[in-house]
């Protein structure tokens, strides 16, 4: 075996690398079905997607699409031929079926909601961050172990725990089922996130840039905005995708705390439904287009991403 | 961006305003940073609990806010210490965390083992991989109840196709024994990648060194992965189980979606009894009761083992 490796005697053997090979890829293969089976349903139409065998091939379709984006009402025959022509696809497909537009769905509001909530707590969240971390990681903070764990405990409460005493604080604050609630509490979720990961990059920027800057002289304030900062744009930005999935994803407390105005995209994705039932290829085509964000900012992270999902405890 | 940064030092003049805002001292300054964050956290986290900690005394009931309020003591407390259902609820909980991080950290460690061979393309496959952890677990799990659905469900097809059982008898989520597994499958499915991310980085972190030192001692392939690899993975390994452990613990969104604790209260695990609870029930004073029970619970496990996982890596 150590023959045919000439350059270490520990690297794996050409056989042993691939049999990994084929049993990790087999893994990925199996693992990513799921997804692909999101992907092909939402283009499916209903009759297709509640077909047995279910059907791998199959006429695409874009009526999933058609009935996430609008709600249709059932009519006659007759009163759908007194129409004028079909003014699209969608209204084309709808009427083979007996029925007619009535309007647009809940889903595009309730997507405006998530992008909202969503960047609006990452903002915050990493801008309070970045000043903690910068705070923690420079200067001499009394109980700063303390309260570092402090911002870390916040986030090992079940939410739902955490749910009972805002949605009460928030009922007398006029906070319920407002995207300005929901960014607040994220934004407190995140924080603890933003504070660990920034506070490991922060650590990483020699100090040596900004007392150069300070004998230069600049001040304390100077030397954050102008030597600290711009270094520390990739964990800012890595940071931020974090806080931004996070977000994103987050289901209990929207489920819990938001019904209507500023309900968020994963609760409401559940509840469509069609015609006797969940409607399958909207739920998908819901899906599909809700987690293509996520599947970018997973292949742009990709190097820091195990640093994000340990709170920074694992840098490489 | 070395170079940058020391041109942009040279190139900068101090202005006048930096003399004025000079004033602000170090200390000042890091209280400025920091009390933001810590102010949030006060009002978004912790005035709640100590809200909910006066609420576990009481019997409020958020749905009618206008009654008397009493005060309890600690009956609540007790109550919840003598209920069968809750008990029942931990211990689902219990079954549900053994076993994902049973099949997790397996799964996962071996992954990142296989991966450690470094074949052509790990890389890609590695990102592969690693995607559905980053999904949205109530989105993605919501369409598990599809893919789980019998007969015309993907997973019961391939159930029934490699096994032979009639598609119409694989009910993944109406069965009592199944429901259950159900739920392991996808959180397995979901989070093994997790586990794998942080296995793979504590393989690479052992020193080629070590390994060189074993090859020249003759040591077998298997005293190698015994003596070497299994023991200077362990931190990272135990680091991940305790990620999951209380994520696990912590469960809500896809047990809610697969399955909201049901059939019966087969899959009820603890936060799902603290959702029923507390916004079906209206519990409120005695669902804040459980709600601290569980955070004194997952905080009290959390800090043993972090000082079980201080004294490995000490080691």
């Amino acid at each position: 075996m150590s023959l045919t490796t000439a350059h270490s005697v520990v690297a794996p053997s050409t056989n042993s690398k691939r049999i990994a090979g084929v049993l990790v890829v087999g893994y990925a293969l199996i693992s990513i079905v799921p997804l692909l089976w999101i992907f092909a349903t939402s283009f499916k139409t209903p009759p297709d997607s509640i077909a047995y065998p279910p059907k791998i091939v199959f006429q695409p379709s874009i009526e999933g699409y058609c009935n996430l984006f609008t709600t249709r009402t059932r009519q006659t025959p007759e009163y759908i031929n007194s129409l004028g022509p079909a003014t699209g696809f969608c209204d084309e497909t709808v009427r083979k079926r007996n029925m007619v537009i009535a309007g647009p769905s809940n889903f595009l509001p309730r997507f405006v909601n998530s992008l909202i909530i969503a960047f609006g707590s990452t903002f915050c969240a990493v801008f309070l961050g970045t000043l903690s971390a910068y705070g923690f990681s420079r200067f001499k903070v009394p109980l700063a172990d303390d309260l570092l764990f402090f911002i870390l405990s916040t986030r090992m409460m079940p939410p739902i725990a955490v749910a009972i005493p805002i949605y009460l604080m928030y009922r007398e604050l006029g906070l319920s089922d407002t995207a300005l609630g929901m960014i607040l509490l994220y934004t407190a979720v995140n924080v603890s996130l933003a504070v660990w990961l920034l506070k490991g990059f922060i650590d990483e920027i020699p100090r040596e840039y900004e007392e150069a800057a300070m004998i230069d002289g600049y001040t304390r304030l100077q030397a954050f905005w102008r030597t600290v900062l711009p270094q520390a744009t990739t964990g800012i930005a890595a940071t931020a995708i974090f806080c931004l999935i996070f977000a994103w994803n987050e289901y209990a407390f929207a489920a819990l705390l938001t019904s209507g105005t500023a309900q968020t995209a994963p609760p409401f994705i559940p509840t469509i439904i069609g015609e006797g039932g969940q409607d399958w290829p909207a739920v998908a085509a819901g899906t599909t287009i809700f987690l293509v964000p996520i599947l970018v900012f997973t292949i742009l992270l990709r190097k820091q991403l195990l640093r994000g999902i340990t709170f920074g405890a694992v840098r490489k | 961006m070395l170079n940058r940064t020391a041109d942009n030092v040279a190139r900068a003049t101090p202005e006048p305003l930096a003399k004025r805002i000079r004033g602000i001292s170090d200390k000042g300054l890091a209280w400025l940073f920091i009390s933001p964050t810590i102010l949030l956290l006060l009002a978004i986290n912790i005035f709640p609990l100590f809200w909910a900690i006066y609420l576990s005394f009481t019997n409020y009931r958020a749905n009618r806010p206008n009654e008397v309020v009493k005060n309890l003591g600690l009956s609540n407390y007790r109550r919840i210490l003598g209920d069968q259902d809750i008990w029942i609820a931990m211990q689902t909980t219990a079954h549900f965390v053994f076993w994902t991080i049973l099949l997790q950290t397996v799964i996962g460690f071996t992954l990142a083992w296989l991966i450690d061979r470094k074949f052509r393309g790990h890389a890609f496959w590695t990102t592969i991989i690693l995607v559905p952890m980053m999904l949205s677990p109530a989105v993605v799990g919501n369409f598990w109840r599809f893919l789980y659905e019998p007969q015309i469900g993907l997973f019961a097809y391939a159930v029934s196709f490699l096994s032979g059982i009639p598609p119409t008898n694989v009910q993944m989520l109406s069965n009592v024994e199944l429901a259950p597994w159900a739920i392991i499958i996808v959180d397995t499915w979901m989070w093994t990648p997790y586990v794998m991310l942080i296995c793979l980085a504590g393989l690479r972190s052992i020193p080629e060194y070590i390994y060189e030192a074993a090859e020249v001692d003759r040591a077998s392939n298997w005293r190698q992965f015994w003596s070497i690899t299994l023991p200077m993975a362990l931190p990272f390994i135990m680091l991940a189980v305790l990620f999951r452990g209380i994520e696990n613990f912590k469960m809500f969104d896809m047990v809610n979606l697969l399955t909201g604790g049901g059939p019966g209260s087969t899959t009820e695990v603890a936060s799902i009894t603290l959702k029923r609870q507390a916004f079906e029930s209206w519990r409120t004073g005695y669902s804040s009761a459980f709600a601290i029970i569980l955070f004194v619970a997952v905080f009290g496990l959390a800090n043993i083992y972090v000082k079980a996982l201080n004294k490995v890596k000490q080691r």
